[in-house]
């Protein structure tokens, strides 16, 4: 059979992309190879690690299980929009002073997750930390110091 | 994963049409995606309904609630018609998976995907829901207890849709919980159990429901659960019988996640926790 491109527009970090894409393109891949924006991590692809949570019309998602046609006239944020410029996101900042990444690769998507999180709840109990970034693993940390960073960069704000 | 067609109609009307046996409705995807990913489902078209004006809305209807097949489990959790009067509801719907999956996964999706373990299909059976399936040529609407027929198999019809859940009204002196057993919070219920229980004015039972999951191939009622709690007040006895009522109506089986027995006792247990939570619940008193 044949299936033709489809042609999509979507709002990424503020900035209107207008691209074609395959409709078996999912909006992980659509990030990572057609837009370039590598900080977006593919981790299991099924859904359960959050390496590539992204917040799709303000709600956190996995991209790995959405299809690029299904982001058409939506607004994505990614890890590459969180800084203002030379000036990092409150959350940055904690994870950095705090420790929070070892190997890394989770780093993008637990931002993510923590910044929705912020955004949903400006001051959250540990527990509800917790709770939040259950959808997101990490293998180094063993989440304390990730919590933590989250704690410090909630009283900040 | 196989090419497809990608189709996103803008009206009910015109998704319906273009449900032909060929194509699969796309609701929140969580499942879906991997099925196709892993070639379980290759569809010549996938029908896209997030395009459908208010087919997420939760709303009031004929004294009870209708809520569209798109709503999301975080829009279910957070609804405060629901969360005040079909709290069941709520407490399972905030519990499946993780927020990303909840921000997408459907009621519509996690229903007619037919899971034995389906974390919401209990507390609506419990309260007596029904589906509304829709087709090009009219709708009908079903008992939630008829959709199911087994593992991933439901009574719709090619080219039928569920396209709303329906809920009947809660009057006073009605209460309902939800209660799951799991291995890690991500995981798939190894049982989940919701139960629902209202009151006559002298505290007696006059209609109680209760419904497991992951202990058959479809969620079930616990029907010998159900009539053993009639006309009885709550005391540790009738929550003991209940629960052990449900262990016998339960039909579970060995499995990755836990053995027969184990879901047995596991039933036992969560009755008892959701019919005592839901007689609280009827009395106001949690």
């Amino acid at each position: 059979m044949t299936a033709e491109p489809i042609r999509i527009t979507v709002t990424v970090n503020g900035e209107s992309f207008r691209e074609e894409v395959p409709a078996t393109r999912s909006l992980l891949d659509f990030l990572r190879d057609d837009l370039g924006l590598t900080g977006t991590k593919e981790g299991c692809s099924e859904g359960e690690c959050g390496a590539c949570a992204v917040i799709l019309d303000g709600r956190l998602v996995d991209a790995c299980l959405i299809f690029a046609a299904e982001a058409d006239g939506r607004s994505v944020e990614t890890v590459e929009g969180l800084a203002d410029g030379e000036e990092l996101h409150p959350l940055q900042r904690t994870f950095a002073a705090a420790g929070a990444a070892q190997c890394g690769y989770c780093t993008p998507g637990m931002l993510m997750a923590c910044k929705s999180l912020l955004d949903r709840n400006p001051s959250p109990t540990r527990e509800e930390v917790t709770h939040g970034i259950a959808g997101n693993l990490c293998r180094c940390t063993g989440y304390g110091t990730i919590i933590q960073a989250v704690m410090e960069a909630a009283k900040e704000s | 994963m196989r090419r497809f067609h990608y189709l996103a109609p803008r009206r009910l009307d015109e998704a319906l049409s273009l449900l032909t046996p060929d194509a699969v409705p796309l609701a929140g995807g969580t499942d879906l995606f991997l099925r196709m990913e892993r070639r379980q489902t290759q569809p010549d078209a996938v029908v896209d309904l997030k395009r459908i004006p208010d087919m997420d809305r939760i709303e009031p209807s004929d004294g009870g609630l209708r809520i569209g097949a798109l709503a999301p489990m975080e829009s279910l959790a957070a609804s405060s018609l629901i969360v005040n009067g079909y709290r069941a509801l709520a407490e399972s719907a905030r519990v499946v998976g993780s927020i990303q999956t909840r921000n997408r996964a459907t009621i519509g999706g996690n229903l007619a995907n037919a899971s034995p373990a389906a974390d919401t299909a209990t507390p609506l059976l419990a309260l007596g829901a029904t589906a509304e399936a829709g087709r090009v040529d009219g709708s009908r609407e079903l008992p939630l207890e008829q959709l199911f027929l087994g593992p991933g198999r439901t009574a719709l019809e090619s080219g039928e849709l569920l396209t709303a859940v329906r809920i009947p009204a809660m009057p006073g002196r009605t209460g309902s919980s939800f209660q799951r057993c799991v291995r890690t919070a991500m995981d798939i219920a190894v049982v989940n159990c919701a139960a629902f229980v209202k009151l006559d004015e002298d505290g007696a039972v006059e209609d109680a429901r209760i419904a497991l999951g992951a202990v058959g191939p479809t969620p079930l009622r616990a029907l010998s659960a159900e009539s053993c709690l009639q006309g009885r007040r709550f005391d540790a006895d009738a929550a003991a019988e209940a629960a052990e009522c449900a262990a016998h109506d339960a039909r579970p089986i060995d499995d990755v996640r836990a053995s027969a027995d184990y879901r047995k006792d596991m039933v036992r247990v969560l009755t008892r926790r959701a019919v005592e939570n839901a007689f609280q619940r009827a009395r106001g008193e949690a």
